[in-house]
Protein backbone atom coordinates (compact mmCIF):
# COMPACT_ATOMS: atom_id res chain seq x y z
CA UNK A 1 0.00 0.00 0.00
CA UNK A 2 1.11 3.55 -1.10
CA UNK A 3 0.38 6.48 1.61
CA UNK A 4 1.42 9.92 1.00
CA UNK A 5 0.38 13.39 2.00
CA UNK A 6 2.02 16.16 0.07
CA UNK A 7 2.17 19.84 0.18
CA UNK A 8 4.36 21.15 -2.35
CA UNK A 9 5.08 24.42 -4.25
CA UNK A 10 7.25 24.82 -7.47
CA UNK A 11 6.90 28.59 -8.39
CA UNK A 12 3.30 29.72 -8.63
CA UNK A 13 2.34 25.85 -9.14
CA UNK A 14 1.13 24.55 -5.44
CA UNK A 15 0.22 20.66 -5.34
CA UNK A 16 -1.53 19.35 -1.99
CA UNK A 17 -2.53 15.93 -2.23
CA UNK A 18 -3.25 13.21 0.40
CA UNK A 19 -4.40 9.91 -0.46
CA UNK A 20 -3.87 5.89 -0.33
CA UNK A 21 -3.00 3.47 -3.45
CA UNK A 22 -4.80 0.44 -2.20
CA UNK A 23 -4.49 -1.17 -5.57
CA UNK A 24 -1.58 -2.79 -7.42
CA UNK A 25 -1.75 -0.18 -10.63
CA UNK A 26 -2.82 2.93 -10.32
CA UNK A 27 -3.23 5.86 -12.63
CA UNK A 28 -2.93 9.00 -12.28
CA UNK A 29 -4.66 10.89 -14.47
CA UNK A 30 -5.41 14.72 -15.41
CA UNK A 31 -4.56 17.42 -17.94
CA UNK A 32 -0.87 18.95 -18.76
CA UNK A 33 0.32 21.38 -16.02
CA UNK A 34 -1.37 19.13 -13.16
CA UNK A 35 0.78 18.31 -11.10
CA UNK A 36 1.21 14.41 -12.37
CA UNK A 37 5.02 14.31 -13.06
CA UNK A 38 5.55 16.75 -9.95
CA UNK A 39 3.71 14.12 -7.80
CA UNK A 40 5.40 11.07 -9.51
CA UNK A 41 9.36 12.79 -8.79
CA UNK A 42 8.45 13.83 -5.19
CA UNK A 43 6.92 10.01 -5.03
CA UNK A 44 10.37 8.59 -6.68
CA UNK A 45 12.22 10.89 -4.13
CA UNK A 46 13.80 13.81 -6.52
CA UNK A 47 13.51 17.40 -5.17
CA UNK A 48 13.60 16.50 -1.58
CA UNK A 49 14.48 17.94 0.76
CA UNK A 50 15.06 21.29 -1.10
CA UNK A 51 15.92 24.76 -0.11
CA UNK A 52 14.42 26.39 -3.61
CA UNK A 53 11.26 23.69 -3.86
CA UNK A 54 9.82 23.82 0.17
CA UNK A 55 8.13 20.62 0.17
CA UNK A 56 6.05 18.91 3.64
CA UNK A 57 4.83 15.82 3.66
CA UNK A 58 5.36 11.80 4.31
CA UNK A 59 5.39 9.25 1.96
CA UNK A 60 4.87 5.33 3.21
CA UNK A 61 5.15 1.84 1.33
CA UNK A 62 3.85 -0.53 2.81
CA UNK A 63 4.01 0.70 6.29
CA UNK A 64 7.75 2.11 5.53
CA UNK A 65 8.58 5.72 5.94
CA UNK A 66 10.00 6.57 2.75
CA UNK A 67 10.22 10.57 3.15
CA UNK A 68 8.66 12.70 6.44
CA UNK A 69 9.63 15.95 6.84
CA UNK A 70 8.09 15.90 10.65
CA UNK A 71 10.51 13.47 11.81
CA UNK A 72 13.23 14.35 9.11
CA UNK A 73 13.03 11.07 7.65
CA UNK A 74 13.88 10.98 4.03
CA UNK A 75 15.31 7.73 2.05
CA UNK A 76 17.79 8.95 -1.28
CA UNK A 77 16.32 8.24 -5.22
CA UNK A 78 18.43 4.75 -5.03
CA UNK A 79 17.52 3.32 -2.00
CA UNK A 80 13.77 3.76 -1.53
CA UNK A 81 13.67 0.90 -4.33
CA UNK A 82 11.97 2.98 -5.83
CA UNK A 83 12.10 3.45 -10.11
CA UNK A 84 10.97 6.15 -12.08
CA UNK A 85 10.27 6.04 -15.81
CA UNK A 86 9.93 9.55 -17.11
CA UNK A 87 8.31 10.97 -20.38
CA UNK A 88 11.69 11.72 -21.88
CA UNK A 89 13.58 8.52 -21.05
CA UNK A 90 17.37 9.73 -19.87
CA UNK A 91 19.51 7.21 -21.09
CA UNK A 92 22.98 7.63 -20.77
CA UNK A 93 24.32 8.64 -24.28
CA UNK A 94 27.83 7.51 -23.62
CA UNK A 95 26.99 3.57 -22.89
CA UNK A 96 25.74 1.62 -24.61
CA UNK A 97 22.12 -0.09 -23.94
CA UNK A 98 23.01 -3.06 -22.16
CA UNK A 99 25.25 -1.00 -20.13
CA UNK A 100 22.77 1.33 -19.19
CA UNK A 101 20.19 -1.49 -17.93
CA UNK A 102 23.58 -2.72 -16.12
CA UNK A 103 23.93 0.25 -14.24
CA UNK A 104 21.65 0.30 -11.66
CA UNK A 105 23.19 -3.36 -10.98
CA UNK A 106 26.56 -3.15 -9.22
CA UNK A 107 25.91 -5.23 -6.90
CA UNK A 108 25.34 -8.11 -8.56
CA UNK A 109 28.31 -10.38 -10.33
CA UNK A 110 29.34 -10.31 -13.89
CA UNK A 111 27.08 -13.42 -14.74
CA UNK A 112 23.88 -12.29 -12.62
CA UNK A 113 24.20 -8.96 -14.47
CA UNK A 114 23.92 -9.86 -17.81
CA UNK A 115 21.37 -12.80 -17.29
CA UNK A 116 19.53 -9.50 -15.39
CA UNK A 117 19.94 -6.96 -18.59
CA UNK A 118 18.92 -9.57 -21.23
CA UNK A 119 15.83 -10.85 -19.31
CA UNK A 120 15.02 -7.01 -18.58
CA UNK A 121 15.08 -6.50 -22.28
CA UNK A 122 13.25 -9.17 -23.12
CA UNK A 123 10.97 -8.12 -21.26
CA UNK A 124 10.41 -5.01 -23.00
CA UNK A 125 11.12 -6.24 -26.44
CA UNK A 126 14.30 -4.58 -26.94
CA UNK A 127 16.59 -7.75 -26.93
CA UNK A 128 18.09 -6.71 -29.99
CA UNK A 129 19.23 -3.32 -28.92
CA UNK A 130 21.98 -4.59 -26.39
CA UNK A 131 24.80 -3.01 -28.50
CA UNK A 132 23.13 0.16 -30.10
CA UNK A 133 24.10 3.75 -28.86
CA UNK A 134 21.43 5.46 -27.44
CA UNK A 135 21.61 8.16 -29.80
CA UNK A 136 21.03 5.43 -32.76
CA UNK A 137 17.36 4.50 -30.78
CA UNK A 138 13.96 5.62 -31.88
CA UNK A 139 11.52 7.21 -29.28
CA UNK A 140 9.85 4.08 -29.03
CA UNK A 141 13.24 1.72 -28.64
CA UNK A 142 14.24 4.79 -26.12
CA UNK A 143 11.34 4.37 -24.55
CA UNK A 144 11.18 0.59 -24.16
CA UNK A 145 14.65 0.67 -23.04
CA UNK A 146 14.27 3.18 -20.48
CA UNK A 147 11.63 0.73 -18.84
CA UNK A 148 14.34 -2.09 -18.81
CA UNK A 149 16.64 -0.04 -17.07
CA UNK A 150 14.20 0.89 -14.21
CA UNK A 151 13.20 -2.70 -13.84
CA UNK A 152 16.44 -4.46 -13.35
CA UNK A 153 17.34 -3.02 -10.35
CA UNK A 154 13.99 -5.27 -9.39
CA UNK A 155 12.22 -2.09 -7.59
CA UNK A 156 8.82 -2.47 -5.33
CA UNK A 157 7.47 0.68 -7.00
CA UNK A 158 7.34 1.21 -10.50
CA UNK A 159 6.31 4.83 -11.27
CA UNK A 160 5.49 5.56 -15.00
CA UNK A 161 5.07 8.91 -16.22
CA UNK A 162 3.53 8.33 -20.09
CA UNK A 163 6.10 5.88 -20.77
CA UNK A 164 4.76 4.72 -23.98
CA UNK A 165 4.16 7.69 -25.73
CA UNK A 166 6.29 6.64 -28.59
CA UNK A 167 5.05 3.44 -29.14
CA UNK A 168 2.04 2.88 -31.24
CA UNK A 169 -1.32 1.65 -30.14
CA UNK A 170 -0.58 -2.45 -30.82
CA UNK A 171 3.10 -2.14 -29.40
CA UNK A 172 2.61 -0.27 -26.54
CA UNK A 173 -0.93 -2.38 -25.83
CA UNK A 174 1.21 -5.73 -26.03
CA UNK A 175 4.32 -3.97 -23.67
CA UNK A 176 1.75 -2.56 -21.44
CA UNK A 177 -0.08 -6.69 -20.98
CA UNK A 178 3.70 -8.08 -20.38
CA UNK A 179 4.52 -5.62 -17.93
CA UNK A 180 1.63 -6.02 -16.40
CA UNK A 181 1.80 -9.61 -16.03
CA UNK A 182 5.50 -9.59 -14.68
CA UNK A 183 4.86 -6.89 -12.22
CA UNK A 184 1.89 -8.82 -10.57
CA UNK A 185 4.51 -12.10 -10.66
CA UNK A 186 6.84 -10.20 -9.08
CA UNK A 187 4.92 -7.79 -6.47
CA UNK A 188 5.66 -4.71 -7.99
CA UNK A 189 3.32 -1.95 -7.34
CA UNK A 190 2.73 0.63 -10.11
CA UNK A 191 1.56 4.13 -10.51
CA UNK A 192 1.19 5.44 -14.43
CA UNK A 193 0.59 8.80 -15.16
CA UNK A 194 -1.42 9.73 -18.34
CA UNK A 195 -3.53 12.65 -19.39
CA UNK A 196 -4.77 10.11 -21.96
CA UNK A 197 -8.25 9.47 -21.23
CA UNK A 198 -8.28 6.41 -23.62
CA UNK A 199 -5.18 4.69 -21.40
CA UNK A 200 -6.71 5.81 -18.16
CA UNK A 201 -10.08 3.68 -19.41
CA UNK A 202 -8.38 0.78 -20.94
CA UNK A 203 -6.32 -0.49 -17.73
CA UNK A 204 -9.68 -0.41 -15.87
CA UNK A 205 -7.31 0.25 -12.99
CA UNK A 206 -7.60 2.87 -9.68
CA UNK A 207 -7.74 6.50 -11.20
CA UNK A 208 -6.53 9.42 -9.22
CA UNK A 209 -7.91 12.38 -10.84
CA UNK A 210 -5.58 15.41 -10.31
CA UNK A 211 -6.86 18.75 -11.23
CA UNK A 212 -4.71 21.41 -10.82
CA UNK A 213 -2.18 20.10 -8.00
CA UNK A 214 -5.46 19.22 -5.99
CA UNK A 215 -6.94 15.57 -5.78
CA UNK A 216 -10.89 15.66 -7.53
CA UNK A 217 -11.33 12.04 -7.22
CA UNK A 218 -10.34 8.46 -6.36
CA UNK A 219 -11.40 5.25 -7.52
CA UNK A 220 -12.24 2.74 -10.12
CA UNK A 221 -11.58 4.37 -13.79
CA UNK A 222 -15.12 3.42 -14.63
CA UNK A 223 -16.39 5.81 -11.89
CA UNK A 224 -14.28 8.44 -11.66
CA UNK A 225 -13.95 8.68 -15.62
CA UNK A 226 -17.73 8.23 -16.30
CA UNK A 227 -17.88 12.21 -17.56
CA UNK A 228 -15.16 11.67 -19.60
CA UNK A 229 -16.18 8.18 -20.99
CA UNK A 230 -19.32 9.86 -22.08
CA UNK A 231 -17.87 12.26 -23.51
CA UNK A 232 -15.88 10.40 -25.61
CA UNK A 233 -18.76 7.77 -26.20
CA UNK A 234 -21.02 11.29 -27.68
CA UNK A 235 -18.28 12.11 -29.69
CA UNK A 236 -18.21 9.14 -31.52
CA UNK A 237 -21.80 8.67 -32.30
CA UNK A 238 -21.88 11.93 -33.85
CA UNK A 239 -19.29 11.21 -36.06
CA UNK B 1 68.64 27.94 -23.21
CA UNK B 2 67.92 27.27 -19.38
CA UNK B 3 66.82 23.79 -19.63
CA UNK B 4 67.02 23.07 -15.80
CA UNK B 5 64.20 26.37 -15.33
CA UNK B 6 62.72 24.64 -18.21
CA UNK B 7 62.46 20.99 -16.34
CA UNK B 8 61.65 22.56 -12.93
CA UNK B 9 58.62 24.63 -14.75
CA UNK B 10 57.44 21.29 -16.27
CA UNK B 11 57.81 19.60 -12.73
CA UNK B 12 55.82 22.48 -11.20
CA UNK B 13 52.99 22.58 -13.87
CA UNK B 14 52.51 18.79 -13.66
CA UNK B 15 52.33 18.53 -10.21
CA UNK B 16 50.25 21.59 -9.40
CA UNK B 17 47.35 20.03 -12.73
CA UNK B 18 47.51 16.93 -10.39
CA UNK B 19 46.89 18.31 -7.49
CA UNK B 20 44.48 20.38 -9.01
CA UNK B 21 42.20 17.93 -10.74
CA UNK B 22 42.21 16.14 -7.50
CA UNK B 23 40.99 19.28 -5.60
CA UNK B 24 38.81 20.86 -9.11
CA UNK B 25 36.55 17.60 -9.85
CA UNK B 26 34.92 17.22 -6.60
CA UNK B 27 34.96 21.02 -6.01
CA UNK B 28 33.14 21.25 -9.24
CA UNK B 29 30.19 18.69 -8.63
CA UNK B 30 30.12 20.01 -5.41
CA UNK B 31 29.04 23.47 -6.93
CA UNK B 32 26.63 21.89 -9.36
CA UNK B 33 25.12 19.33 -7.73
CA UNK B 34 24.82 20.65 -3.95
CA UNK B 35 21.98 23.04 -2.48
CA UNK B 36 23.64 24.49 0.02
CA UNK B 37 23.31 28.24 0.64
CA UNK B 38 27.00 28.62 1.76
CA UNK B 39 28.05 27.51 -2.51
CA UNK B 40 27.71 30.47 -3.47
CA UNK B 41 30.22 31.77 -1.21
CA UNK B 42 32.56 28.91 -1.70
CA UNK B 43 32.14 29.57 -5.69
CA UNK B 44 33.37 33.36 -4.94
CA UNK B 45 36.28 32.01 -2.88
CA UNK B 46 37.48 29.61 -5.81
CA UNK B 47 37.03 32.41 -8.57
CA UNK B 48 38.88 34.55 -6.47
CA UNK B 49 42.71 34.24 -7.50
CA UNK B 50 41.52 34.83 -11.30
CA UNK B 51 40.47 39.06 -10.29
CA UNK B 52 43.31 38.88 -7.79
CA UNK B 53 46.38 40.67 -8.99
CA UNK B 54 49.00 37.96 -8.45
CA UNK B 55 51.68 39.61 -6.77
CA UNK B 56 49.03 40.52 -4.18
CA UNK B 57 48.56 36.75 -4.00
CA UNK B 58 52.05 36.07 -3.81
CA UNK B 59 52.99 38.54 -1.37
CA UNK B 60 49.58 36.95 1.43
CA UNK B 61 51.13 33.41 0.85
CA UNK B 62 54.48 34.78 1.65
CA UNK B 63 53.41 36.26 4.60
CA UNK B 64 51.22 33.44 6.05
CA UNK B 65 53.79 31.02 5.07
CA UNK B 66 56.37 33.28 6.68
CA UNK B 67 57.70 33.18 10.35
CA UNK B 68 55.66 36.01 11.12
CA UNK B 69 52.17 33.85 11.18
CA UNK B 70 50.78 29.84 13.29
CA UNK B 71 50.23 28.79 10.26
CA UNK B 72 54.06 29.42 8.67
CA UNK B 73 55.70 28.69 11.54
CA UNK B 74 53.75 25.06 12.16
CA UNK B 75 54.41 24.24 8.26
CA UNK B 76 58.24 25.23 9.42
CA UNK B 77 58.26 22.66 12.43
CA UNK B 78 56.64 19.84 10.38
CA UNK B 79 58.81 20.07 7.59
CA UNK B 80 62.31 21.59 8.97
CA UNK B 81 62.24 24.30 7.06
CA UNK B 82 59.76 27.09 5.27
CA UNK B 83 57.28 26.70 2.29
CA UNK B 84 58.32 30.28 0.98
CA UNK B 85 61.63 30.22 -1.02
CA UNK B 86 61.21 26.36 -2.24
CA UNK B 87 59.84 24.35 -4.67
CA UNK B 88 57.18 23.02 -2.34
CA UNK B 89 56.03 26.44 -1.50
CA UNK B 90 55.44 27.26 -5.46
CA UNK B 91 53.28 24.09 -5.50
CA UNK B 92 50.95 25.41 -3.17
CA UNK B 93 51.28 29.07 -4.66
CA UNK B 94 50.30 27.64 -8.10
CA UNK B 95 47.27 25.50 -6.49
CA UNK B 96 45.83 28.62 -5.41
CA UNK B 97 46.86 30.67 -8.27
CA UNK B 98 45.63 28.28 -10.97
CA UNK B 99 42.39 27.12 -9.05
CA UNK B 100 39.46 29.29 -10.86
CA UNK B 101 41.14 27.63 -13.97
CA UNK B 102 40.50 24.40 -13.34
CA UNK B 103 37.39 25.15 -11.66
CA UNK B 104 35.58 26.97 -14.09
CA UNK B 105 35.59 24.89 -16.93
CA UNK B 106 34.90 21.81 -14.95
CA UNK B 107 31.18 23.36 -13.51
CA UNK B 108 30.61 24.57 -16.42
CA UNK B 109 31.08 21.30 -18.01
CA UNK B 110 29.25 19.71 -15.25
CA UNK B 111 26.57 22.32 -15.65
CA UNK B 112 25.67 21.33 -19.23
CA UNK B 113 25.22 17.75 -18.33
CA UNK B 114 21.19 17.21 -18.39
CA UNK B 115 19.78 17.31 -14.84
CA UNK B 116 17.88 14.38 -16.10
CA UNK B 117 20.85 12.04 -16.32
CA UNK B 118 21.73 12.93 -12.95
CA UNK B 119 18.49 12.08 -11.47
CA UNK B 120 18.53 8.77 -14.03
CA UNK B 121 21.88 7.62 -12.17
CA UNK B 122 20.42 8.85 -8.25
CA UNK B 123 17.50 6.81 -9.02
CA UNK B 124 19.23 3.61 -9.65
CA UNK B 125 21.47 4.09 -6.81
CA UNK B 126 24.78 6.39 -7.53
CA UNK B 127 26.07 7.82 -5.08
CA UNK B 128 27.97 11.56 -5.30
CA UNK B 129 31.64 9.59 -5.82
CA UNK B 130 29.54 7.15 -8.79
CA UNK B 131 27.58 10.37 -10.01
CA UNK B 132 30.84 12.15 -10.66
CA UNK B 133 32.93 9.20 -12.35
CA UNK B 134 30.38 7.51 -14.71
CA UNK B 135 28.32 10.52 -15.43
CA UNK B 136 30.21 13.96 -15.02
CA UNK B 137 33.46 13.61 -15.90
CA UNK B 138 32.37 10.98 -19.24
CA UNK B 139 30.28 13.69 -20.65
CA UNK B 140 32.15 16.92 -19.47
CA UNK B 141 35.48 15.10 -20.86
CA UNK B 142 36.12 18.26 -23.26
CA UNK B 143 35.71 20.60 -20.14
CA UNK B 144 38.43 18.44 -18.31
CA UNK B 145 40.52 18.61 -20.84
CA UNK B 146 39.85 22.29 -20.78
CA UNK B 147 40.75 22.28 -16.92
CA UNK B 148 43.96 20.77 -17.57
CA UNK B 149 45.40 22.45 -20.31
CA UNK B 150 44.42 25.89 -18.60
CA UNK B 151 45.56 24.70 -15.51
CA UNK B 152 49.01 23.66 -16.86
CA UNK B 153 49.58 26.59 -18.93
CA UNK B 154 48.66 28.59 -16.73
CA UNK B 155 50.88 27.59 -13.83
CA UNK B 156 53.77 27.35 -16.67
CA UNK B 157 53.47 31.29 -17.35
CA UNK B 158 52.72 32.58 -13.79
CA UNK B 159 55.71 35.30 -12.86
CA UNK B 160 54.05 37.17 -9.73
CA UNK B 161 53.48 34.54 -7.32
CA UNK B 162 56.55 33.14 -8.10
CA UNK B 163 58.69 35.85 -8.01
CA UNK B 164 56.25 36.77 -4.94
CA UNK B 165 56.77 33.54 -3.00
CA UNK B 166 59.94 31.81 -4.40
CA UNK B 167 62.37 34.33 -5.64
CA UNK B 168 64.89 32.95 -7.84
CA UNK B 169 66.86 29.86 -6.78
CA UNK B 170 68.35 27.88 -9.80
CA UNK B 171 67.11 24.46 -9.30
CA UNK B 172 64.69 25.11 -6.89
CA UNK B 173 62.54 28.41 -8.11
CA UNK B 174 63.88 30.06 -11.18
CA UNK B 175 60.67 28.79 -13.77
CA UNK B 176 61.12 29.83 -16.98
CA UNK B 177 59.08 33.01 -16.52
CA UNK B 178 61.98 34.35 -14.13
CA UNK B 179 64.47 33.30 -16.69
CA UNK B 180 62.72 35.63 -19.20
CA UNK B 181 62.45 38.59 -16.82
CA UNK B 182 66.44 38.05 -16.01
CA UNK B 183 67.08 37.84 -19.52
CA UNK B 184 65.58 41.27 -20.51
CA UNK B 185 66.52 43.08 -17.24
CA UNK B 186 70.23 41.87 -18.65
CA UNK B 187 69.22 43.16 -22.36
CA UNK B 188 69.74 39.59 -23.53
CA UNK B 189 66.86 39.61 -26.26
CA UNK B 190 68.34 37.30 -28.20
CA UNK B 191 68.28 34.65 -25.49
CA UNK B 192 64.73 36.22 -24.49
CA UNK B 193 63.19 36.00 -27.60
CA UNK B 194 64.27 32.19 -27.44
CA UNK B 195 62.63 31.73 -23.91
CA UNK B 196 59.31 33.59 -24.94
CA UNK B 197 58.71 31.44 -28.37
CA UNK B 198 59.07 28.55 -26.34
CA UNK B 199 56.70 29.61 -23.34
CA UNK B 200 54.63 31.43 -26.70
CA UNK B 201 54.61 27.23 -28.78
CA UNK B 202 53.93 25.75 -26.16
CA UNK B 203 50.31 27.39 -25.12
CA UNK B 204 49.77 27.95 -29.05
CA UNK B 205 50.38 23.60 -28.76
CA UNK B 206 48.08 23.29 -25.82
CA UNK B 207 45.27 25.29 -27.14
CA UNK B 208 45.62 23.69 -30.51
CA UNK B 209 44.85 20.63 -29.01
CA UNK B 210 41.53 21.34 -26.90
CA UNK B 211 40.35 22.95 -30.27
CA UNK B 212 41.00 20.18 -32.27
CA UNK B 213 38.81 18.36 -30.12
CA UNK B 214 36.09 20.26 -30.47
CA UNK B 215 36.47 20.09 -34.12
CA UNK B 216 36.48 16.35 -34.12
CA UNK B 217 32.78 16.33 -31.61
CA UNK B 218 31.94 18.98 -34.14
CA UNK B 219 32.35 16.50 -37.62
CA UNK B 220 30.88 13.41 -35.60
CA UNK B 221 27.76 15.54 -35.12
CA UNK B 222 27.38 16.55 -38.54
CA UNK B 223 28.38 13.16 -40.27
Amino acid sequence: MLEFSLDARRGSFHLQVECTFASDWTVVFGPSGSGKSTLLRLLAGLDFPSMDRPTRGRIALDQRALTDTATGVHIAPGHRQTALVAQQPALFPHLNVAANVAYGLRNLDRSARAARVEEMLALAGASDLAARRPQDLSGGETQRVALARALAPAPRLLLLDEPFSALDGRASDALLERLQLWLRENQVKAVMATHDVTDALAMSAEVLLLSEGRLKALGPAAEVLATERERIVARLKSC
Amino acid sequence: MDWQAFALSLRLATVTTAILLAIAVPLAALLVLGRSRWLAALEALATLPMVLPPTVLGFFLLVLLGPRTAVGRGITALLGHPLAFSFNGLVVGSVIYSLPFAVQPLVAGFASVDTALVDAARLLGAGPLRLVTSILVPLARRSLLAAIVLSFLHTIGEFGVVLMLGGDIPGSTRTLSIVLYNQVENFDYAAANHTAAILLGMSVLALALIYSKTKKRGSVRGA
